[in-house]
C-alpha cells in the first residue's frame, strides 16, 4: 500500500465569539484538502462558522507521565487566588 | 437503565456526566496500575496517552475497529437503493443518511487510531477479512420497504446498543459515540416514516412493509450478540467500563421499545410468543436464531463475499484518487 496520508487535528468555533474547540481528527494529503474534508465531515450540520486544521505532527503534548512534575508547582501557590486574601469588613468595591 | 422518553435525552445525560466527571479529581493512587483503576471507578475517562493495560487497549481497538468498518460496509446495503429511491426527498434523505455513516466510520477510525494502530492497517484489516463487522449488513435490501425497516430496527438496535457507550472509560471512544448518537437519531425516524407512509398506502405497499418486518426483525435482534451465558468478552469490558449492559438487557430494551411502535405502524412483529410478562414488567418475546447468528458472523451469511468483494473493488478503483492527490500534495510542498 502507498504512504498513508498525514494525520490532521481538527478545531471548529461553533459559534461568534467562542472559541475553537477540539472536535477530532481525519486523514489529508494536504491542507486545502484537509480543511474541506473537516467541513464534510465535522460540521454536515452546521456546528461551525469557522475550522482550523492542524498537522497532528506540529502538536508537542506534556506527557502524562510528568503530570504531577509538571503542573503540581501550581498547586501549592493559593496566593494567586483572590479569595486567599482576607477583605476587612466594610471596605466596598474591592 | 434509562428511561423510556428519549434515548437522547441519554445522549445528553452522558455528555454532562462526561463534564462533571472531568471537574472531579482522581485520588491519588500508587503505581500505574492503581491510577488506570482509579480513574475508570471515578467514572472519568482514559486518554489516549494515558497508562493503561494492553488488553484494555486491544479491546477497545478490535471493539471501535469493528464498529468502524461496520458503518463502511453498512453504506451498501442502503446504497443499493439510492438510485431507485421513489422521490427526490426520499433520495435525498438516503443520501444524506448514508454520507453519515461514511462520517461514523471516519469519527471511529480516528478514535482507533488514538490507540497506536494506524489507518492503513485498520483498511487492510477490512479488505482482507482479518476484523468483523456487524452480521446484520450481510443480509439483503430486496425491496424500498427494506430501507424503512434498516431505519427503523437496524438503526434502533444500533441506538439501544451505542447509547451507553457515550458513556465508555475511553475518552475518544465517548466522545465519538455523543457525536455519533445524536446524528443517528435522525436514521431511526426517517425509517420509520418510511414504513409508516407505506403501511398507510395501498395494500400492496403495506403487504411490502409487512415483509420487509418479517424479515430484519430476528437479524436486529441478533445485532445485540450472543445471550449473555456465550457471550465472551462482556464481565471484562464491563469491569473497565467499555460496556455498560449485558447483550440481554439491551435486547429485552429494545423489544420492549418495538412493540408500542409497531402497533402505530399497524404492522406486526414475526413472533407469535410474543406478549406482556406482568411479573417481569418486560416482553416475553423469541430469541433469535444463534446459530444463524454464528454462520453469518463467519462468513456464510446471504451477502458476506458479495459486501467484501465490494468494498475490495471500492477501494481499489479509488487508488489512482489516493495516488492523485497525494502526488499534488507532494508537488506543492516544497
Amino acid at each position: 500500500m502507498s504512504g498513508e496520508w498525514p494525520l490532521w487535528e481538527v478545531f471548529v468555533r461553533p459559534r461568534r465569539g467562542l472559541s475553537h474547540g477540539h472536535v477530532g481528527s481525519l486523514r489529508a494529503p494536504d491542507a486545502v484538502m484537509a480543511l474541506r474534508n473537516a467541513r464534510d465531515l465535522y460540521t454536515r450540520r452546521q456546528e461551525g462558522v469557522s475550522i482550523w486544521v492542524v498537522p497532528a505532527t506540529a502538536i508537542t503534548a506534556a506527557s502524562p507521565d510528568e503530570k504531577d512534575a509538571f503542573f503540581d508547582p501550581a498547586a501549592d501557590k493559593v496566593y494567586r487566588h483572590p479569595t486567599f486574601y482576607e477583605v476587612p469588613d466594610g471596605v466596598r468595591h474591592l | 437503565m434509562y428511561g423510556n422518553d428519549g434515548l437522547l435525552d441519554e445522549v445528553e445525560a452522558a455528555e454532562e456526566a462526561l463534564r462533571d466527571a472531568a471537574g472531579r479529581r482522581v485520588v491519588g493512587s500508587e503505581g500505574l496500575d492503581d491510577y488506570f483503576t482509579a480513574v475508570i471507578e471515578a467514572d472519568q475517562k482514559i486518554e489516549p496517552r494515558d497508562w493503561m493495560p494492553d488488553s484494555y487497549r486491544k479491546t477497545l481497538i478490535r471493539q471501535i475497529a469493528q464498529h468502524a468498518h461496520s458503518e463502511i460496509i453498512g453504506m451498501q446495503p442502503e446504497g443499493n437503493w439510492i438510485s431507485r429511491a421513489p422521490s427526490l426527498k426520499r433520495k435525498a434523505i438516503l443520501l444524506a443518511k448514508v454520507q453519515d455513516e461514511a462520517g461514523h466510520g471516519l469519527y471511529l477510525y480516528a478514535a482507533a487510531e488514538t490507540l497506536g494502530v494506524s489507518r492503513d492497517e485498520l483498511v487492510q484489516m477490512l479488505l482482507e477479512g482479518r476484523q468483523k463487522y456487524s452480521s446484520i449488513f450481510n443480509y439483503p435490501t430486496l425491496t424500498w420497504a427494506d430501507v424503512g425497516a434498516i431505519g427503523w430496527l437496524v438503526d434502533g438496535a444500533a441506538i439501544v446498543n451505542q447509547v451507553p457507550l457515550c458513556r465508555c472509560s475511553y475518552g475518544p471512544y465517548a466522545r465519538a459515540m455523543i457525536r455519533i448518537c445524536k446524528e443517528e437519531s435522525f436514521h431511526q425516524r426517517q425509517g420509520y416514516e418510511i414504513l409508516h407512509t407505506l403501511a398507510h398506502g395501498t395494500g400492496g405497499q403495506k403487504a411490502m412493509a409487512q415483509d420487509a418486518v418479517n424479515r430484519w426483525w430476528y437479524p436486529s435482534l441478533a445485532m445485540f450478540g450472543p445471550p449473555d451465558a456465550d457471550s465472551t468478552h462482556s464481565e471484562q469490558s464491563m469491569a473497565w467500563k467499555i460496556k455498560r449492559f449485558s447483550n440481554d438487557d439491551l435486547r429485552q430494551r429494545f423489544v420492549d421499545m418495538c412493540v408500542q411502535q409497531a402497533e402505530v405502524l399497524g404492522l406486526t412483529l414475526p413472533d407469535p410468543d410474543l406478549r406482556w410478562n406482568e411479573q417481569r414488567q418486560a416482553y416475553d418475546y423469541t430469541q433469535p436464531d444463534y446459530d444463524e447468528l454464528k454462520r453469518v458472523i463467519s462468513g456464510d451469511g446471504p451477502c458476506n463475499r458479495q459486501r467484501t468483494a465490494h468494498r475490495r473493488r471500492a477501494h481499489a478503483e479509488g487508488a489512482w484518487v489516493r495516488e492523485a492527490a497525494a502526488a499534488y500534495a507532494k508537488k506543492h510542498a516544497k
